[in-house]
């Protein structure tokens, strides 16, 4: 490289912003920019003019099932998201415990997380079944109590969907956070140790205030992932009964392909834009900057 | 582990102990007890709806409906007729392994080629719009997958990809790419440029260093992505169930979700079929773990 420098400077001059790193850096990002324009841009570009058409969503809203949906969804994420993350955060401190024991127990509790999601969310879904599954078998024979109709009774049916999304995505949760705590300085315990803190101003003077930025962009991205979450309703209530526990992910599919209505489908998304763009803001900045720092 | 040998241990006594051993011992029993009650709890909500997977799939199929907690005549014969493909829901079972494990291992491929060249050209050539590129994936990694499908679907109709294989791997590719350049970014800012440096005094060409030094030390990374990717595709459900029409194109997880269109399916069968499909990914992710939980924290938790 030094050679060819020497030996022709007024090529390199002519072409002075070419290095060979830019040559090859260029090569690099080709496939990559390929992929984002054929299978992001264009996607994206042509459901945003699906959903432009404004009659899709005088359609939409006229349909008694989509508010019945965007409740379900306010539902499922803020409860679903907040029970998640608050037992992630106390079961991070238990598994936080240097004993040996607890090591093998994290090994199994992360099971759910490993197991693809699709087996486990049909095992639910007979044991969820009112009159053979398990569960009500169990509430029988423990304390005999006639179980409710889990996936029948609409209420049951959308506390079912956000019980099965828990237990799918509460040890991935957990590790994250238990990864934060493991990041703590461990003399900051024992200064406070040290001042006489209990366990409890531990935890509000030490723990806490270092885990506090991870807790809320694990809680922005879950929002997210949850908001797109589709298997654990469609494959449990497939939006049933009566249509009465779908949210907005598994509503769209059900315009586009059931209904043969793609404009709906697409605007039904769409509505979930007013939160999902100041999220997707904050979490670029919260995230991205670390990346270019 | 129990609360007599607690205070025995090889560890110096914390000051409180020395003062009041008696209080201490107290607090150890209780702490221990709560320790127990709690990994009771755990072990039940992780295993219970694993050991009903078990339990359907050596259940006879004209017991399933009997709501036993362990059949009376456990039998292996789901997991034949599965093998057998003896089954209407199963007539294709062995191909659409195939398929599943396709689409899995392209996808994994296809991550790790676009990915790693691209985060080497982002973060050490300092490529000049490297910060656009870097930003257009972490956007694309917050979209939630199921809101582009129908738009995904269009298109992949437009590219005549519909019913192939490879729709669903550009699908899952498409979500895996964005995932894989962050954690690669972020990976790679610990390993020193210095050894760009010294491998271009070298003479090294950027496509030597990509090769020689980049790849080899990013291996843990790659391991976690690859391994991200190759699960992502060989668990999508509505992907899969979208772009592939045909039973003999479908994934297993497509052809479990018609087990449900009739309501007396065959839940034994099902739940064999189950299984089976979920020890390799689960294998996998238990052998690769260690890379997995680095991989997956090391930008979550960095400040």
């Amino acid at each position: 490289m030094a050679v060819s420098v020497a030996r022709l400077p007024a090529q390199q001059a002519e072409t002075g912003r070419w290095s060979p790193e830019t040559v090859w850096g260029t090569i690099f990002v080709i496939p990559y920019v390929v992929v984002f324009l054929a299978l992001v841009v264009w996607p994206v570009a042509y459901g945003v003019w699906l959903g432009a058409d404004l009659s899709n969503y005088r359609r939409l809203f006229a349909d008694p099932i989509y508010l019945g949906t965007v409740w379900n969804t306010v539902l499922f994420l803020g409860l679903g998201i907040n029970i998640k993350l608050l037992l992630a955060l106390l079961l991070s401190g238990f598994f936080a415990q240097t004993k040996p024991w607890i090591r093998w127990l994290s090994v199994i509790f992360i099971l759910p997380w490993a197991v693809p999601s699709i087996p486990t969310i049909f095992s639910f879904r007979w044991m969820l079944n009112s009159e053979w599954g398990m569960f009500n078998g169990l509430l029988w024979s423990l304390f005999g109590i006639e179980g409710p109709w889990w996936l029948i009774k609409p209420h049951y049916a959308m506390g079912s969907v956000i019980f099965v999304h828990i237990w799918k995505y509460l040890p991935f949760w957990t590790l994250i956070l238990l990864a934060g705590r493991m990041a703590i300085p461990t003399d900051l315990y024992e200064a406070a140790r040290i001042d006489g803190a209990t366990r409890m101003q531990q935890f509000r003077f030490v723990t806490w205030p270092q885990l506090k930025n991870l807790y809320v962009t694990s809680l922005l991205l879950s929002t997210i992932w949850s908001l797109g979450d589709f298997n654990s309703v469609y494959l449990l209530t497939g939006g049933g009964p009566a249509d009465k526990t779908h949210v907005l992910a598994t509503l769209g599919i059900r315009y586009a392909f059931n209904l043969q209505e793609l404009g709906t489908g697409v605007a039904t998304v769409m509505t979930a834009l007013p939160i999902l763009v100041p999220l997707v803001i904050l979490l670029v900045r919260r995230l991205g900057g670390r990346v270019e720092r | 582990m129990s609360a007599a040998q607690a205070p025995a241990r090889a560890m110096p006594a914390p000051a409180s102990a020395v003062r009041s051993s008696g209080s201490y011992t107290f607090r150890r029993v209780f702490a221990e007890t709560g320790n127990i009650i709690l990994a009771v709890v755990i072990l039940v909500w992780t295993l219970l709806p694993l050991y009903h997977m078990l339990m359907l799939s050596v259940t006879p199929l004209d017991e399933t409906f009997a709501g036993r907690f362990w059949p009376v005549t456990p039998t292996l014969e789901n997991y034949r007729t599965v093998f057998a493909q003896d089954h209407f829901f199963l007539q294709n079972f062995w191909q659409q392994l195939g398929n599943s494990i396709l689409v899995a291992v392209a996808t994994m491929v296809m991550v790790l080629v676009v990915a790693s060249l691209a985060s080497f050209a982002i973060g050490r050539l300092k490529l000049r719009f490297g910060h656009i590129i870097s930003n257009t994936a972490l956007l694309t990694y917050l979209i939630p997958a199921a809101f582009v499908a129908v738009p995904f679907y269009v298109v992949m109709a437009q590219y005549h990809l519909l019913n192939t294989l490879w729709a669903l791997v550009f699908a899952m590719s498409t979500f895996a790419i964005p995932y894989a350049i962050w954690v690669l970014r972020q990976y790679s800012e610990n390993v020193p440029f210095e050894l760009d440096e010294a491998a271009k005094v070298d003479g090294a060409t950027p496509w030597q260093i990509f090769y020689l030094v980049y790849i080899p030390l990013l291996r843990p990374a790659l391991i976690a992505i690859g391994t991200y990717s190759l699960l992502l595709a060989w668990n999508e459900y509505l992907y899969a169930f979208l772009l592939l029409s045909t039973e003999k194109q479908h994934t297993i997880p497509v052809a479990m979700g018609y087990f449900l269109v009739t309501d007396d399916s065959p839940w034994g069968l099902l739940m064999a079929t189950a299984i089976i499909y979920s020890l390799p990914p689960a294998a996998l992710y238990y052998s690769v773990r260690k890379y997995m939980v680095s991989g997956l924290t090391a930008g979550a938790t960095k400040t």
